[in-house]
């Protein structure tokens, strides 16, 4: 479970988060919608712990995540975080890049990391793909290969940050695919991003967030059928 | 404050050393960029396949230790054509072939990096080939040259110390002569390396400031 | 005017004792790029530590191994620490010297390959558990070692022509100290000293050539 409580945010004096609360469940799939500069995406570089958070918490299985005792790199190992940029490490082959943190982070033996990062890169799709180097891939694969690398290292909980979004149209869909996969299986997923219909087929909540602050959060049906905030009223207007 | 034997006769001495590595590195730098100039031009004009041969010759002094290259200039000339010749014009004559090979690509990749846009336009404007290279090549060309040269003018600097090698009296050399004498090694080195290090830094400091500003333009 | 006999022959018996000396040439410049690369990386990661004490020595290092020449480095190995009762031998100030001097360069070097690396690599390495030494280690080590291979083959070649320096504290086991004993023997000086520049001519470019197919080789993403 993760707990977000009042969250407050700024970099510089610019205030991004302004008290976020919010609770996110084992199993549950929540979408997180909004325009830019909204605060979503810090909110997800914050349960990781890649930014520091200026007063509330934020925990993880009761982990406090900014607590100075809090070993941090094995926090990471439970929450998986792929970015609007997938970032492959192009000095690697596919199957390298899937192996490399297995070995390295959770000790595991090369034969088993090996053996968890094919059966992973198998699962996103790119399977015929292993002895490839990145450069080789178009973004879409790449954005599947940087999923499958999070997933192999069996976290329990998994946060996209728009990461469809760098993609050319053509290839937004294969990566929806995998995580409406990811859905169907019970991860527990936090998605930031501006794919309305997918929002509304894979979540269990939705969450709209305006300037900071999280305006309205519910159900999908509910929040797309019949929003509440005027903010969300006239964001979905503009984006249908 | 410091116990130390030198006397004010030795610092003249070594003020004079340090004064012929600066007329030495003003003469090497100022003949070599004038050549530099002058081969970066005909090779940007000549076109790469034409200039071979100049790249070759070129190459040859960045390839060969600049000890050698005064050793054999020195050599040739003074035994093999028996001309007699000082010390000096030898190193001149060395640091200025080897200032202008550098200079020569430092030239060319300047040239190279004025948009050809500019240049048709200017050309379509009615400027001749000259026009064209005094107002819109050679600013914008300067502009991309200009911190490689202020670090190849430091370079012959601090090659300058080699000329030792063909009886010049440098700095360096005047202070090992001075720790020949005094016994001093520490002292005296510091001195001589302070003298390089508060030219070279601001200058090469300088250098960096350029390349930032003209970067963003 | 050209009353001078040219005596090849004479220069020519000495190639194989210059040979040698070429050989002690090579080594001392693999020494010193080997050297300089393991202290130009831990100079890196001072820099990159965020200490204000670490990133001094290592500004401080790369300043003066730049802005002073080379043969002045080898000086003050070999004299300046002279003046301390530490007496090296002439190849060891030798090689110290050239080492100080490609460590400075290499670091500012790395320093612009760093550039050239996106910050989002080392985010991602971290986001996937790994601490600070390992994303350095297997994601941006890697890759700035890659970039910075050129400008390494470049301090490479540098590293062959500065062991002629040598000179200034009596080495006479590499190629030019070789040549110098020579010729202070035979005083065959233009001979002997071409023959010399034509075996450096010839290390450089087979350096650089193989450098060249190397790079081909192993970075072929």
């Amino acid at each position: 479970m993760i707990e977000i409580e009042n969250v407050r945010k700024s970099f510089g004096p610019l205030e991004v988060l302004k008290g976020i609360n919010l609770t996110v469940a084992k199993g549950e799939v929540l979408t997180v919608i909004g325009g830019s500069g909204s605060g979503k995406s810090t909110l997800l570089t914050c349960i990781n712990g890649l930014e520091p958070i200026d007063s509330g918490r934020i925990l993880v299985d009761g982990v406090e995540v900014h607590a100075k005792t809090t070993d941090l790199n094995k926090l990471r190992r439970k929450i998986g975080i792929v970015f609007q940029q997938w970032n492959a490490f192009p000095h690697l082959t596919v199957l390298e890049n899937v192996m490399l943190a297995q070995v390295k982070v959770l000790k595991r033996s090369k034969a088993d990391a090996e053996a968890e990062a094919v059966k992973q890169l198998n699962h996103v799709g790119l399977g015929e793909k292993l002895k490839v180097y990145p450069s080789r891939l178009s973004g879409g694969q790449q954005q599947r290969m940087a999923i499958a690398r999070a997933l192999a290292m069996s976290p329990d909980y998994m946060l996209f940050d728009e990461v469809t979004s760098a993609l050319d149209p053509q290839l937004v869909g294969e990566v929806l695919d995998t995580l409406r996969m990811l859905a169907s299986e019970g991860m527990t997923m936090i998605c930031v991003t501006h794919e309305m219909k997918f929002a509304r087929e894979v979540s269990d909540r939705v969450a709209f967030f305006h300037k900071g602050v999280m305006a309205e959060i519910a159900a999908p049906d509910q929040l797309f059928g019949a929003p509440k905030d005027p903010e969300l009223q006239k964001f979905l207007a503009a984006t249908h | 404050m410091f116990d130390t034997a030198l006397t004010a006769n030795d610092l003249v001495f070594l003020a004079k050393g340090a004064g012929m590595t600066l007329l030495v590195t003003a003469s090497s730098v100022f003949f070599g960029t004038i050549l530099g100039i002058l081969f970066g031009v005909i090779r940007y004009q000549i076109g790469p396949w034409w200039a071979t041969p100049m790249t070759l010759v070129l190459d040859v002094f960045r390839s060969i230790p600049l000890l050698i290259q005064l050793v054999l200039a020195n050599a040739f000339i003074t035994t093999v054509l028996g001309l007699r010749i000082s010390g000096f014009a030898v190193a001149c004559g060395v640091l200025s072939l080897y200032t202008a090979a550098y200079c020569a690509e430092i030239v060319r990749g300047g040239i190279e990096a004025v948009p050809q846009t500019l240049r048709r336009a200017a050309r379509s404007l009615g400027m001749t080939w000259g026009q064209d290279m005094t107002y819109v090549v050679l600013p914008l060309a300067t502009r991309v040259a200009l911190p490689s040269w202020i670090g190849l003018a430091l370079g012959v600097m601090k090659d300058s110390a080699l000329v030792y090698i063909v009886q010049v009296v440098e700095l360096l050399k005047s202070t090992q002569i001075l720790i020949t004498r005094l016994q001093e090694p520490l002292f005296l080195l510091m001195i001589c390396g302070l003298f390089y290090f508060l030219i070279s830094f601001p200058i090469a400091r300088f250098g960096g400031y350029l390349e930032k500003r003209w970067s963003n333009d | 005017m050209f009353n001078y006999n040219f005596r090849w022959n004479q220069a020519l018996s000495s190639l194989p004792q210059m040979l040698e000396g070429a050989l002690v040439t090579i080594e001392i410049a693999v020494l010193s790029m080997a050297i300089g690369i393991t202290v130009a990386i831990l100079l890196t990661l001072f820099r990159l530590s965020g200490s204000r004490p670490l990133s001094a020595i290592a500004t401080t290092w790369v300043e003066i191994a730049r802005n002073t020449p080379a043969l002045f480095q080898i000086y003050m190995v070999h004299f300046g620490l002279g003046g301390f009762g530490i007496h090296l031998s002439p190849y060891l100030s030798l090689l110290i010297g050239i080492a100080f001097n490609n460590a400075g360069y290499l670091t500012e070097n790395f320093r612009g390959a760093l550039k050239a690396i996106p910050e989002t690599q080392t985010r991602a390495a971290r986001s996937l558990g790994m601490s600070p030494i390992q994303a350095f280690q297997n994601v941006i080590l890697p890759q700035m070692l890659r970039i910075s291979f050129l400008p390494m083959t470049n301090q490479m070649v540098w590293a062959i022509l500065m062991t002629s320096l040598g000179a200034v504290v009596a080495m006479n086991t590499d190629l030019y100290g070789v040549t110098s004993e020579l010729n202070a023997r035979t005083f065959r000086t233009f001979e002997l000293f071409a023959i010399a520049a034509v075996i450096f001519y010839v290390i450089t470019k087979a350096i650089t050539l193989s450098a060249r197919l190397l790079a081909a080789r192993l970075f072929r993403y």
